[in-house]
Formats: structure tokens, C-alpha cells, sequence
């Protein structure tokens, strides 16, 4: 099932960056880290806006379709993600509390249902900028917040957005840790994956 | 020992439905892949560097596939193509001239090109329209440190002076090239800018079928 893309979306990216190797080694099986961003108007660009509604709303629906994307651009089922992420790059005509709509009240429990669970808080970022700022979109596992491989970061551009009247919200999706974690901690296989912690 | 090594395959694809002007009905496709990949020749001066490009001929035709794969359209929607190469500052530009001859003969391959491979390795045309991908596959190419932007030029498969599909696509794997790498990028689209509007050859006006007109 592919869900529809709403009318305020002007462009919409989805990038896969796999890991095959590093240092010389195999990174078996590899790594794959899923991106879909979406470019929207923003509807309180210009002006204070005491209600956020409609953004609340558009991170609902994107939450759906930006999770959506990144499982399928990893070819995985959903019960095969592992961590995830979110951001938002609010252009100069709006305001950082935009982002905050966006992300915060609604985005997650779509995003949690594309990938089947998800116990954990979903990690996030967000900026204001202009045309061609990056976000860093942290990861962490899906069920268990502490579990030390899978703590990692996926940069997030659109080399034409956000315009000022725009706004960038990017969701990440992976299918596994960093290439080659060896720094202990928590480990995927222990966790319980209830309190979305360990 | 393989001369080839790749580490990391990165792969973009956007969907462009407006720039501020009307939805279009379908929207552009664009997609790159990038593989980053081990370069042999890093830190020295290596007069003979043709193995590379005949090692890089499988892989140029692995990630034409991919890159199809992953814009998931049947290969007649494909209109525009581009290629380029990012350096690690441990090598030379010349090292990204390697990908010219394995990276665009892999796209028009796979997009319908019957032409004679061993001719277009040596720049010979093969002459009369030989299928689809009549076009020289555009490309750019530089040296560059880890994060490195690289615009990769795209045009109409079947005749380079189609206006309409002049565009660039701005491709950018963060973290790589390290100094000893180099990035090979294949890109394709599936029509014109999604405004297009500023005259000249049309695609549906192509005639001459050189690859230009």
C-alpha cells in the first residue's frame, strides 16, 4: 500500500546509504540507513500564529508517509526496522515552534506503526535555515532507547530547500547499528522493549 | 587482488510535483546512486591507470541496474542522464576520468543502446540511430574532501540539445571521500524541468536521431 502525497508537498527525496565495508572490513550484513524528507509550505510562514493546528496535522500525515518510504526503500518489513529518527529545517519566514508542531504532538504514532512498535522515544532535531542547511537526524533503536550500537546520526539536506516559505521535515529509518559498534553497553539482543528504555 | 572495493552505495530519488508554479499531473523523478569505492592509484603517480577502467565496467552496469531498480519506473520513462566523479584529495581528476567510458556506456546499455561497445570505447561512433540512449551522457567531475557537493549534469538520452532536460542534480554523500577514495555517481530522470518553459528543441521535435537533434 502506498499512501498518497498531500497537496503541500513540493518535492519529496527518499536516500539509502549502505555500508558494505569500512576499515578494510566486511560490515556484514551490511548497513542500511533509510531517509525520506519531504518539502512543504509552511501555512504560518510570515505571521504569529497562536494555534498550530495545521501543522500538527501535516506531521501526522507525514509521519505515515515518510515512514512508509523508508521501509519501502529498504525493501524490509516493517517489524525489520531497528531505529529511527526525525527533523525539521524551518525556513526564514517561520519559526522554530513550527518545527515543533510538526515533530512533536502527532508525527509519532503513524511513524511507530510503519515501523511495528516502537517503544522508544523518537530522537530529534531542528533548525531554522535557508536553502541547503543540513540536519543531523539522530537514531536510536526503536524499542530500547540505551542500546549503545544503534546510537547514530543521518544527515539530512535538500540542496533547494527550504525556501523561505518552506519547511523540511525529514524522517530516518534503518535496518541496523553503526558498521562496526564495539564500545559495549546494551546490546539489541538483550533488550526487553517494553518501557522503551532497555 | 580485485582493484575494486566498494564501501558504501548511496542512493537518492525525488519526486519534484511543483517550484511555486501549477502541480504537475506526474511528478519528475529524478535519481542518483553513488558508490564509494577504494581508489587504487590514492598517493602516488601511476602512469597506466586503464585497469581501473576496465574493472569499473561491472560496476557501472550494477548501479545503472540498481538506480533503475530503486526509481521503480519501467526503463521507457527514462529521459535524462548524467554521470560525474568525486576525487579524494589523495588523488587526481584524472583518476575520475576512469568513469566516463564504464559509467555512461552501463546507462545507455540499459536504456536501449545497440550501438558497438568496443567503437564507443574508442570514441568511434558507431553511426545510423542505434536504439535509445543516443546521447553523449553528460558528466562532471572534481576533487573533493568528505562531504563534497557535486552538481551532476543531466540531459535528454536521445539528443543533447533537448532544452527542456538541461538540469543538474546536486549529489553529496556526507562523510565521503575519504583521501583515498573517489565516489562514482550515475543519475537519470524521468522528463523535463518541472516548469520548463524557455523554448528550443523539444523532445518530441528530435529528428535528426546524432544524438544531438
Amino acid at each position: 500500500m502506498t499512501i498518497e502525497v498531500p497537496s503541500y508537498v513540493r518535492k519529496l527525496v527518499v536516500q539509502v546509504d549502505e555500508i558494505r565495508r569500512e576499515m578494510g572490513r566486511d560490515v556484514a550484513p551490511p548497513t542500511r540507513r533509510a531517509l525520506a524528507m519531504a518539502v512543504i509550505t509552511n501555512p504560518y510562514a510570515g505571521r504569529y500564529e497562536e494555534n498550530l493546528d495545521a501543522l500538527i496535522s501535516i506531521g501526522e500525515a507525514l509521519g505515515a508517509l515518510l515512514g512508509e518510504r523508508c521501509v519501502q526503500a529498504l525493501g524490509i518489513t516493517p517489524a525489520q526496522a531497528q531505529s529511527y529518527g526525525k527533523a525539521a529545517i524551518v525556513g526564514e519566514a517561520g519559526e522554530l515552534e513550527h518545527a515543533a508542531a510538526i515533530l512533536h504532538p502527532k508525527l509519532g504514532a503513524p511513524l511507530r506503526k510503519a515501523v511495528e512498535k516502537g517503544a522508544a522515544l523518537v530522537p530529534s532535531a531542528k533548525k531554522q535555515g535557508g536553502v541547503g542547511t543540513a540536519v543531523d537526524v539522530p537514531l536510536g533503536h526503536k524499542d530500547a532507547a540505551f542500546v549503545r550500537s544503534h546510537f547514530d546520526a543521518i544527515e539530512a539536506r535538500v540542496s533547494d530547500a527550504p525556501r523561505a516559505n518552506e519547511i523540511v521535515v525529514a524522517v530516518a529509518v534503518t535496518d541496523s547499528g553503526r558498521p562496526l559498534p564495539r564500545i559495549g553497553g546494551l546490546q539489541a539482543h538483550e533488550i526487553v522493549g517494553q518501557d522503551g528504555l532497555r | 587482488m580485485s582493484l575494486i572495493d566498494i564501501r558504501r552505495v548511496f542512493t537518492q530519488v525525488e519526486d519534484i510535483y511543483h517550484e511555486g508554479g501549477p502541480r504537475a499531473a506526474q511528478p519528475l523523478r529524478r535519481g542518483a546512486i553513488a558508490a564509494v569505492l577504494t581508489n587504487p592509484y590514492a598517493g602516488r603517480y601511476e602512469a597506466d591507470i586503464l585497469p581501473m577502467m576496465e574493472a569499473l565496467n561491472p560496476v557501472g552496469l550494477d548501479l545503472a541496474r540498481r538506480l533503475l531498480a530503486a526509481m521503480d519506473v519501467p526503463v521507457e520513462r527514462i529521459q535524462g542522464y548524467g554521470k560525474g566523479a568525486i576525487i579524494g584529495a589523495a588523488g587526481e581528476l584524472e583518476h575520475g576520468a576512469l568513469w566516463h567510458v564504464p559509467g555512461g556506456y552501463a546507462m545507455r546499455e540499459l536504456l536501449g543502446w545497440k550501438g558497438d561497445a568496443a567503437a564507443y570505447a574508442k570514441g568511434i561512433s558507431s553511426g545510423g540511430q542505434s536504439g535509445n540512449a543516443l546521447a553523449i551522457v553528460p558528466s562532471t567531475k572534481k576533487v573533493g574532501g568528505p562531504g563534497a557537493t557535486l552538481d551532476v549534469p543531466l540531459t535528454h538520452i536521445n539528443a543533447a540539445y533537448v532544452r527542456s532536460h538541461f538540469d543538474a542534480m546536486e549529489v553529496r554523500v556526507p562523510g565521503a571521500p575519504r583521501p583515498d577514495e573517489m565516489i562514482v555517481i550515475l543519475a537519470m530522470s524521468t522528463g523535463a524541468r518541472v516548469h520548463a518553459r524557455v523554448g528550443g528543441l523539444a523532445a518530441d521535435a528530435i529528428a535528426k536521431w546524432d544524438g544531438q537533434r
